[in-house]
C-alpha cells in the first residue's frame, strides 16, 4: 500500500432511505484529494455534499464503489475499527464548530488525546493552540468565543490526532466575511503545513480563493466547477 | 473521567439539585430502615434471643394467635424429645401481663415460662441468674423504664408477687411489651390465674404454651408433629406470632420499596433529560471515533460520583436524625448492615436507571454531527 497517497474515492454510489423514499445521494462519485490539497465542494441544497463527506469520513459504507484514505479501504471495516480508524486519522471540523459546552478551547483539544487509549503521536495541544492564534482565549468555554474563535478552536481539535484526511462541512455558515476568510486561510495554510487531504464543502463562494480545486455537486453528481 | 468530572462541574447545579432529591430520598430511606430495624427489635427481639430451632405448639394453633392460645403438655414435650435430630427440648410458656413495681412503676411485661437451668434461661449481666421460685430476670429494657433489680413487682388483679434478681445484657421485647423471664412452675400458676394461696389444677403443672425445640442439623417437623400431636413453626416463622408484627414490617417494606423504585426512576428520568440535552455533544465524540463504551462509561462515571456523594450525605443525615428519635418512645435502632445494604442498593438502583438512559443515547448516529444542526 502506498503511503500517502490522500482521499480516493471511486464509483461511490450511495442510496438513502428506503422504498418510496429512496434517493440516491451519491451516484458514481469519483473524486482523489491529494496530502496538502484543499477541495472545496459546492453546490445546492440537498445535491449529497454532507453525504459525500460522511462516506469520506468512514461515516457511511457505500452501496457501490471503493472509498480509501492512504490505501486503506474504509468499506471493509467493522463498525468499530470505523471508529477507531476516525478517531487515529480522520478530523472533522463541523458547521458551527460544535464544541463540547463543558471544556475551555485547551480542553477541547486535551479531549482528542483522551479519547485514543495510546495517546501518542498527536500534538501538543498548547502549541497547536498557539498554532490557530488562540493561546489568550486558551481558558474560555465555548459559550464564552465568538462564532469564528470557535471555528478556529474546532480546526484545531480536528488537526489535534495529526489526520491523514480533514473533513469540513460549512464551517463559514455562522460567520461575517471578514472571519470566513480568516478561517478558510487558516485552513488552507494548515492543510499545507500538516500535509494533510482537506474536503471542505461550502455555500461560500467568496472563500473558494483560498482553495486548490472547486469542484461542484448537483443531484449527487460530482463535476470540475 | 476526562469529561465526566469537567461536565459534573460545569453543570454543577443541576446535578446539586439532582442530588439533593436523591439526598433525601436516601435520608428517608435510613430512616424508615431504623423504624423497621426498631420495630423488629421491638416486636421479637425477646424471640431472637432464644437459642431454639423451632417452636412446637399444640396441634391446629393458628400462627397468629400461637403464643396466646396454645397450651401443650408433658408427654407432648417426651416425644419431641424422642425425635432424630432433636438435641434437647423444654417447655416454653409466654403470658402478657400489667403488673405495678414497689417503686409503683405500672409495667406490662411478657412473662417467658422458662425451666430454670434449661437451655432458655438466661444469661444475666447484673443480679442472679433465674431459680428463685419467686424470682424473675428481666430484659435490660425494663431497667430504663424504672424497674430495679431488688424491687417486688406485683401481678395486676392475680395478685401474685415476684422479685427482680437479675436482668439480661440486651434488649429482649415482645410484642412491644419488655421481657420478664420467669421459673416454669410460677409461670403455670400465673397462666391459671391462681392467686397467692390458691391452689393448682391437677394438670396445670404439666402445661405450657409450646414445646421449644434445639436441633442439631436436619429436623424433620412434620414426622414430630404427627408423632406429639403438634403444630410446630421455625423461630423465624414463629415472629410472625407476635402481635402487629406481621402488619408492622411488611407496611415499612412495602414503603421502603417503593422508595427505591422512585430513587430508580428519579435517577433515569434526570439522566434520560441530561443525556437527550448532550445529544448533539455526544454525536461529535462518537464521529470523532468515541468508541460507545468510553461514552457508556464516562456517563457511568458522572452518575456514580452523584449518587456516592448525595447517597452518602443523606445516610449522614438519617444517621444523625435517627439519633435524635432513638431518644423518644419511637422504637428506633440504626444496624449497620441495614443501612449500608440500603445504601448501596440505592446505588446500584440508581446506577441501573442511569444505565438504560445513557446506553440508549450514547448509540446515537455519529452522522447527525454532520450538515444541518439540530
Ligand atoms: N437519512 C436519510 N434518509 C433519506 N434520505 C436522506 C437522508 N439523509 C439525507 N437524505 C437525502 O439525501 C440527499 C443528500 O443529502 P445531503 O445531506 O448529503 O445534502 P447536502 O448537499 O449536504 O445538503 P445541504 O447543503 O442542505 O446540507 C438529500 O436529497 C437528502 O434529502
Ligand atoms: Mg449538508
Amino acid at each position: 500500500m502506498n503511503d500517502r497517497t490522500g482521499l480516493t474515492l471511486s464509483g461511490v454510489t450511495v442510496r438513502l432511505g428506503d422504498g418510496d423514499t429512496m434517493v440516491t445521494a451519491l451516484d458514481e462519485v469519483d473524486l482523489t484529494v491529494a496530502p496538502g490539497e484543499l477541495v472545496a465542494v459546492v453546490g445546492p441544497s440537498g445535491a449529497g455534499k454532507s453525504t459525500l463527506l460522511a462516506v469520506s469520513g468512514a461515516l457511511t459504507v457505500p452501496d457501490q464503489g471503493t472509498a480509501t484514505v492512504d490505501g486503506h479501504d474504509l468499506a471493509g471495516m467493522t463498525v468499530r475499527q470505523r471508529a477507531a480508524y476516525r478517531r487515529d486519522h480522520i478530523g472533522f471540523v463541523f458547521q458551527s464548530g460544535n464544541l463540547i459546552p463543558a471544556l475551555t478551547a485547551l480542553e477541547q483539544l486535551r479531549l482528542v488525546a483522551e479519547l485514543s487509549p495510546h495517546r501518542a503521536g498527536g500534538r501538543n495541544p498548547a502549541e497547536l493552540l498557539a498554532d490557530v492564534g488562540m493561546t489568550h482565549r486558551a481558558g474560555r468555554r465555548p459559550h464564552q468565543l465568538s462564532g469564528g474563535e470557535r471555528q478556529r478552536v474546532g480546526i484545531a481539535r480536528a488537526l489535534m490526532g495529526r489526520p491523514k484526511l480533514l473533513l469540513v462541512d460549512e464551517p463559514t455558515a455562522a460567520l461575517d466575511r471578514a472571519r470566513s476568510h480568516e478561517v478558510v486561510q487558516l485552513l488552507a495554510r494548515e492543510t499545507k503545513e500538516a500535509g494533510v487531504a482537506t474536503v471542505m464543502v461550502t455555500h461560500d463562494h467568496d472563500v473558494l480563493e483560498h482553495c486548490d480545486r472547486v469542484t461542484e455537486m448537483i443531484d449527487g453528481r460530482l463535476s470540475a466547477g | 473521567m476526562f469529561l465526566a468530572l469537567r461536565e459534573l462541574r460545569f453543570a454543577r447545579w443541576r446535578f446539586t439539585l439532582m442530588g439533593s432529591v436523591v439526598a433525601l430520598i436516601a435520608v428517608l430511606v435510613v430512616l424508615l430502615s431504623g423504624l423497621s430495624s426498631g420495630l423488629v427489635n421491638d416486636g421479637v427481639s425477646g424471640l431472637q434471643r432464644l437459642p431454639v430451632t423451632a417452636f412446637a405448639f399444640d396441634d391446629g394453633t393458628k400462627l397468629d394467635a400461637a403464643f396466646s392460645r396454645s397450651v401443650v403438655d408433658r408427654e407432648q414435650l417426651d416425644q419431641w424429645r424422642r425425635q432424630p435430630g432433636v438435641r434437647d427440648a423444654t417447655l416454653f410458656g409466654n403470658l402478657l401481663v400489667n403488673a405495678r413495681s414497689s417503686r409503683d412503676v405500672p409495667i406490662d411485661l411478657a412473662m417467658f415460662g422458662v425451666e430454670p437451668g434449661s437451655f432458655l434461661s438466661p444469661p444475666v449481666a447484673e443480679g442472679a441468674a433465674l431459680g428463685r421460685p419467686d424470682g424473675i430476670v428481666v430484659s435490660r429494657t425494663a431497667l430504663d423504664a424504672g424497674l430495679r433489680v431488688g424491687d417486688t413487682v406485683v401481678i395486676d388483679r392475680i395478685g401474685a408477687r415476684f422479685t427482680v434478681i437479675g436482668a439480661t445484657a440486651d434488649q429482649r421485647t415482645y410484642g412491644h411489651v419488655d421481657v420478664a423471664y420467669v421459673p416454669l412452675a410460677a409461670w403455670q400458676r400465673l397462666h391459671q390465674g391462681a392467686g397467692p394461696g390458691e391452689a393448682l389444677r391437677g394438670s396445670a403443672s404439666a402445661e405450657a404454651t409450646a414445646v421449644a425445640i434445639q436441633a442439631d442439623g436436619d429436623l424433620d417437623l412434620a414426622a414430630g408433629d404427627a408423632a406429639a400431636g403438634t403444630t410446630s413453626f421455625d423461630r423465624i416463622e414463629a415472629y410472625g406470632a407476635s402481635p402487629g408484627y406481621t402488619a408492622e414490617t411488611s407496611t415499612l417494606q412495602l414503603i421502603q420499596a417503593f422508595l427505591y423504585a422512585i430513587s430508580a426512576l428519579v435517577v433515569g428520568a434526570f439522566f434520560t433529560v441530561w443525556t437527550i440535552n448532550r445529544r448533539a455533544e455526544l454525536a461529535v465524540l462518537r464521529a470523532m471515533g468515541a468508541a460507545r463504551s468510553y461514552l457508556l462509561r464516562d456517563g457511568l462515571v458522572q452518575a456514580l460520583v452523584v449518587l456516592g456523594a448525595s447517597i452518602g450525605a443523606g445516610i449522614v443525615v438519617g444517621v444523625g436524625l435517627g439519633g435524635l428519635i432513638r431518644g423518644s418512645a419511637v422504637p428506633f435502632a440504626i444496624e449497620a448492615p441495614a443501612v449500608l445494604t440500603a445504601g448501596v442498593l440505592l446505588v446500584v438502583l440508581g446506577l441501573a436507571g442511569a444505565a438504560v438512559a445513557i446506553v440508549r443515547i450514547a448509540a446515537v448516529d455519529p452522522l447527525t454531527a454532520l450538515g444541518a444542526q439540530r
